[in-house]
């Protein structure tokens, strides 16, 4: 089924990573007029960009972004997604890949209308990971209303299966199958574009920090989930513990960034990152105080600059050079955090309503091997290699990058992938 | 084409339950149109349904009543056919769900004042489904007469040859233009370059000799070099350019527009179209019109812009504590990068080795923590470089670097990390007070610093980091033959860079076919010059590819259809030409537009803007809007003693619309009253619909778009700031006509605002009911 769509093996490109990244090589090639299979692990596509509330410096929603890659795939014929899809191996090499793809079952048929009677259905309640745990949704569930593609899935490791059953008898569609089995296809490619993309570094192993010690020590990510307005707050952003709205907010930067026992590097965006999170704040709670810990702050270029220089502005946000050594519980449910400022020496301790943790990014490609010749940096990334052509890393596989410098560097991996099938 | 149309109405997804699907069937009857109802429309049996009539009975023209089209696009598809895809179940029975708008009972229905606003709703939504595809056809591409793949590429440094490089490889011809004598930009007069993978700790030779020896090597590529722009006429896949020396005075040298008070007598009456263009002749007196190719000129099918940067002039008063000016040894980074390579760094003033050296990243006066004017993070990379150029000449060197943020994002961050181990270059944040002669060198002070409070560093030179300012800063380059004029528009918000205001399509810019790359669009390292010239190269190739095949480029990429013009009716106002967002048309001396179709980025603007109504795309035109104006059914007086309101809401498909789906997801209603139509672009609404629908007795009109303003969101850049001046003017019309200007209104709708936009809707459905009913209804 699946090599039907297929033309011959030097014309085709493979895009793992359905991510902005992901999405914006296999766009930009199928557009030029090449074959393309993008491949997803996850049931939707959007990757990381989709559990954002807005964009910097434009502060608008990458949902608009989305909406418009997904009509373009939408009208494409030239691309084929495989959601749920795992590659297992890559043979051969540049310009003839025989690459094995692992689908995993959805239990949800294409006769899926997303009318979500199953969901009223469903018993089972699982911890939803699109809003990092902080919610619960069904094991029939979609991440979100503009989950692409818009079709239910169903979470194997919480639903009872065919002992339940209650969605099957809900669906009107015939549209579940519980014994969905999965299967394995194999596409013959030209070359592979890998956009597997990043994770937020996990906010546990930072010692000092207080994550998962603390009760109300957030990372920057979950942070945009309580700001979207299809997040478990609705977009209020209350603290965790006791659904207040925080008076005071602190924000921990290069936390596990620069740091040679976490992350070396600097992960670009998450100076950019708390300053719009301030905004969040600001906008929604008009007498909160901000404070920003930081080492530098990196918001280069003319439209990073102009952004900081208007947060700058406002009263009610502290920008203090220091790096965070620690963040501890307070009295009641808040948090103190405790920092060194770097230009007059003097130790600080702020007790803040709520602290979030401007983690940083890891390459998928750390955590996960992937199952292809790859050259790694010691962090992760992979390293390109134009003269060797054939499999090349795009987005923040590649290096850590922000959404518009992701979309840049995607669209040029879109040209090097076609270079290949010409050669 | 002739048309054989039916109905198909899916009963499933509560729109069976929520709806009289037997009446909903009498609409297309009493039109004499056949319907078809199925529990599953978008099942195979459906399907198979749609197709078996298609084969059997020659149908070609279906409303499929049913989801919105985002879902099933792929499903409902048919082959030369054409389809409506009526909206029963996102912005009907979902946003309207039958708990707040109860269905009448049986005993309701037999008093006939009673109405059941939800059914209403599906009826008017099948009409104007049914009414619009009277009114489309399917779309032919456009076709170019002459056509050519080759890319013009503007600029020869590193961006410009790793754009031709890049196309080159996948199979484009491309030349290269450059203004010097010799291909290499700034690139080529650095000594070193910064490490981008391990081992950071030492620099790296320039990349640039291998550079030009490839594009040197490569057949494909032509070099042109003392050659720049003089024009660049005509359209994607069929450009005509005229290339010649810098400084030649060229009758092909591009025409400028006449500027605003040209355009107006001694009397400050405005000059008609033809005295318009006499006095712009005057104007660009010995320069060819836009419209006039040049004979000897070279074809190409799109264009890089890799023009790159000259350094930001540090000069006057905000800096005369820095001390430039006073002496030759406080240099700019550029100055010092130019000593740096003709051997070890020695002083200008008097040729002395240059072994301690300051270098300054920011003025640093009134705690201001900003950098120079221009500076990216570039700046704070070259620095860590320069200061290693005074490590590796001298042992006994020592570089300072006084910075506010040191900017070595993303893997930089490494090479930053390296150059902190070496104990010859010192970093301190602080603020420069004061750069002095002293003695036989220099002496730098600065305050709250990480070594001290205040401190005072000797030196034999002092470099300032100034910033890379864009050449498009200081003239347009791309000297575009175009009416609208030779640059790109807008640029002044962009701080003159020739960029994009998208975060999503970072390579897009006003002008189809044209894509900037590297430091013209933002400042950049050279790798990631290098890195953005292939982005640039593939847009420019993908340009030509949809031109060769007729379709339309981003954001309506794959569109067949294009603007047509009825020109008979053609009154020469030039609304068309003026208010095209991409400059797309080019009007003749007595101002009649001439379409450049693949410049078009499909989206309308000239449709609405035009008075006389001439413009119309194949399945997008004033009548298949109109026509389901006019279908929407107004009830008056005449019908009950209390007729419901009737609103017209137009809406932009690419953030409204989907924001109105998702609203019916989540069941969040409003007004049933109102009635929903997809348009491209806010700014392809023609007045003529909104005119209409209040002539025909509908309550009020409403627009929901995208933000405008300096941080627009318009994915036509200008489509909805231009909706919005329209709207104010059809206010003045609406006065005269003694009707409240409050009945048109424009609202901005941001794709996410699904939970906002009932209480946008609803609200204005208030002020509407406030007002009272149009007085015209049932005239």
């Amino acid at each position: 089924m699946a090599t039907d769509n297929s033309t011959s093996a030097s014309g085709s490109i493979m895009v793992v990573g359905g991510g902005i990244s992901g999405l914006t090589t296999a766009l930009e090639a199928a557009e030029v007029g090449y074959e393309v299979f993008l491949i997803e692990k996850a049931p939707y596509l959007g990757g990381r960009v989709a559990q954002l509330n807005q964009y910097f410096p434009k502060l608008c929603p990458p949902t608009c972004g989305l909406e418009i890659n997904y009509r373009r795939l939408k009208d494409n014929r030239k691309i084929k997604t495989y959601t749920l899809a795992n590659v297992e191996k890559v043979a051969g090499e540049a310009g003839n890949y025989t690459v094995t793809v692992q689908l995993n079952p959805r239990f949800i048929n294409q006769n899926c209308t997303a009318c979500g009677e199953c969901v009223d259905v469903c018993p089972v309640d699982r911890s939803n990971d699109f809003n990092f745990g902080m919610d619960k949704n069904k094991a029939v569930y979609k991440s979100s209303e503009m989950a692409f593609p818009m079709r239910y899935t169903i979470d194997p490791a919480v639903c009872k299966g065919t002992e339940c059953g209650k969605c099957v008898e809900a669906c009107n569609y015939n549209a579940i199958e519980l014994d969905m089995k999965p299967k394995t296809v194999e596409l013959n490619v030209g070359s592979i574009v890998w956009a597997t993309g990043w994770e937020p570094y996990d906010a546990a192993k930072i010692d000092n920090l207080g994550y998962g010690v603390c009760k109300n020590v957030v990372t920057n990510m979950m942070l945009e989930r309580l700001a979207s307005p299809n997040g478990p707050t609705r977009g209020k952003i209350l603290r965790p513990s006791d659904e207040k709205e925080p008076e005071t907010v602190a924000f921990v930067q290069c936390a596990g960034s620069r740091d040679e026992n976490h992350l070396p590097y600097c992960s670009y965006i998450c100076c950019m990152a708390s300053l719009k999170h301030a905004t969040y704040l600001r906008e929604r709670y008009p007498e909160a105080k901000i404070y920003i810990y930081y080492i530098d702050l990196r918001t280069p270029g003319y439209k990073y600059e102009k952004f900081y220089s208007k947060i700058k502005e406002d009263e009610n946000v502290f920008l203090i050079k220091g790096k965070v050594a620690e963040v501890r519980q307070a009295s009641g449910d808040n948090v103190t955090v405790v920092a060194e400022n770097a230009v007059t020496g003097e130790k600080m301790e702020q007790t803040v309503d709520m602290a979030v943790l401007a983690t940083g990014m890891q390459p998928t490609a750390a955590n996960t091997k992937l199952p292809a010749d790859l050259k790694l940096n010691e962090d992760g990334f992979i390293v390109n290699d134009f003269e060797k052509g054939g499999v090349f890393a795009a987005g923040c596989a590649n290096k850590p990058l922000d959404v518009v410098t992701s979309n840049q560097n995607a669209t040029g991996m879109a040209l090097k992938a076609i270079q290949t099938l010409k050669r | 084409m002739d048309k054989k149309y039916c109905v198909y109405i899916c009963t499933g997804c509560g729109i069976g339950e929520s709806l009289d699907v037997d009446a909903l069937c009498e609409v297309p009857k009493e039109e004499g149109v056949s319907v078809k109802t199925h529990p599953f429309l978008c099942s195979s049996e459906g399907i198979d349904l749609i197709k078996k009539d298609i084969a059997d009975d020659g149908v070609n023209a279906m409303c499929i009543a049913a989801c919105s089209r985002r879902v099933n696009f792929d499903v409902f598809s048919f082959e030369g056919c054409v389809v409506d895809r009526t909206n029963l179940r996102e912005q009907v029975v979902w946003a309207h769900p039958r708990s707040e708008f109860p269905a009448l009972t049986e005993e309701e229905k037999e008093d006939e004042e009673n109405f059941d606003r939800v059914q209403m709703m599906a009826e008017d939504y099948i009409r104007m489904g049914m009414a619009r595809l009277e009114q489309i056809n399917p779309p032919e591409p456009y076709e170019l007469e002459t056509f050519t793949n080759k890319i013009l590429v503007i600029g020869g440094g590193v961006t410009g040859m790793g754009a031709a490089l890049d196309a080159s490889k996948a199979g484009y011809p491309v030349t290269i233009v450059e203004k010097e004598g010799a291909l290499g930009g700034f690139a080529a007069k650095m000594r070193s370059q910064m490490p981008v993978t391990e081992p950071y700790d030492n620099l790296i030779p320039p990349v640039v000799d291998s550079m030009i020896q490839a594009v040197e090597a490569d057949s494909n590529i032509t070099v042109k070099t003392e050659t720049v722009v003089a024009r660049i006429a005509g359209q994607p896949g069929d450009f005509t350019v005229t290339l010649k020396n810098p400084g030649e005075k060229h009758s092909f040298d591009v025409p400028y527009p006449l500027p605003e008070e040209m355009k107006f007598d001694e009397n400050g009456k405005e000059l008609n179209a033809e005295q318009q263009f006499e006095v712009y002749q005057q104007y660009n007196e010995g320069r060819e019109d836009v419209l006039t190719l040049d004979p000897e000129g070279e074809k190409f099918g799109s264009v890089v812009l890799a023009a790159g940067w000259r350094p930001a002039k540090i000069e006057g008063e905000e800096y005369t504590h820095l001390g430039i000016g006073d002496s030759p040894d406080v240099v700019t980074n550029t100055q010092f990068e130019e000593i740096a390579k003709k051997g070890r760094i020695v002083r200008p003033s008097d040729g002395k080795e240059a072994k301690s050296v300051v270098f300054i990243q920011s003025p640093g006066k009134d705690e201001d923590d900003r950098d120079f004017q221009y500076c990216g993070a570039v700046t704070s990379m070259a620095t860590l470089k320069q200061a290693k150029y005074v490590r590796d000449d001298y042992n006994d060197g020592k570089a300072y670097i006084i910075y506010q943020h040191m900017r070595t994002p993303g893997l930089a961050e490494n090479f930053y990390k390296s150059m902190q181990q070496d104990p010859g270059i010192f970093m301190t944040k602080g603020e420069v007070i004061k750069v002095s002669k002293e003695g036989n060198g220099l002496a730098v002070e600065a305050d709250n610093t990480l070594l001290g409070e205040q401190i005072k560093i000797k030196a034999d030179m002092v470099v300032l980091s100034a910033g890379m300012v864009p050449e498009t800063a200081d003239n347009p380059v791309i000297n575009l033959a175009y009416r609208q004029g030779p640059g790109f528009r807008d640029n002044d918000i962009f701080d003159w860079y020739a960029d994009s205001n998208f975060i999503c399509f970072p390579y897009e810019t006003q002008r189809t076919g044209v894509y900037a790359a590297g430091t013209v669009r933002r400042s950049l390292t050279i790798e990631d010059s290098i890195e953005d010239a292939t982005g640039a190269a593939l847009k420019a190739i993908q340009c030509i590819e949809s031109a060769n095949r007729g379709v339309s480029v981003h954001p309506r990429s794959g569109d067949m259809t294009f603007p047509d013009f009825f020109f008979q009716r053609c009154t020469q106002c030039k609304r068309c030409t003026e208010e095209c967002p991409f400059g797309a048309l080019d009007d003749d001396e007595k101002g009649t537009p001439k379409p450049n179709p693949t410049r078009c980025r499909r989206c309308g603007t000239c449709m609405g803007a035009c008075p006389e109504r001439i413009i119309g795309f194949a399945d997008y035109n004033i009548n298949s809007v109109g026509s389901m104006v006019k279908s929407i059914v107004v009830p008056s007086e005449d019908d009950y003693d209390e007729p419901p309101l009737r609103i017209l809401a137009l809406v932009c498909e690419n953030d409204a619309y989907p924001a109105l789906d998702m609203a019916g997801m989540n069941r969040l209603s409003f007004s049933a009253d109102v009635r929903i139509i997809p348009v491209r672009c806010l700014g392809s609404v023609n007045v003529i619909w909104i005119k209409d629908a209040l002539s025909q007795g509908m309550d009020g009109a409403i627009l929901l778009g995208c933000k405008h303003g300096d941080d627009y969101q318009c994915h036509f850049v200008k489509g909805s700031e231009l909706a919005s001046i329209r709207m104010q003017k059809i206010g003045d019309a609406l006065s005269s006509l003694a009707l409240e200007e409050e009945r048109v209104a424009q609202k901005e709708v941001a794709i996410d605002d699904y939970d906002k936009i009932p209480e946008i809707i609803n609200s204005f459905v208030e002020e509407i009911e406030a007002l009272g009913p149009n007085p015209f209804k049932g005239f």
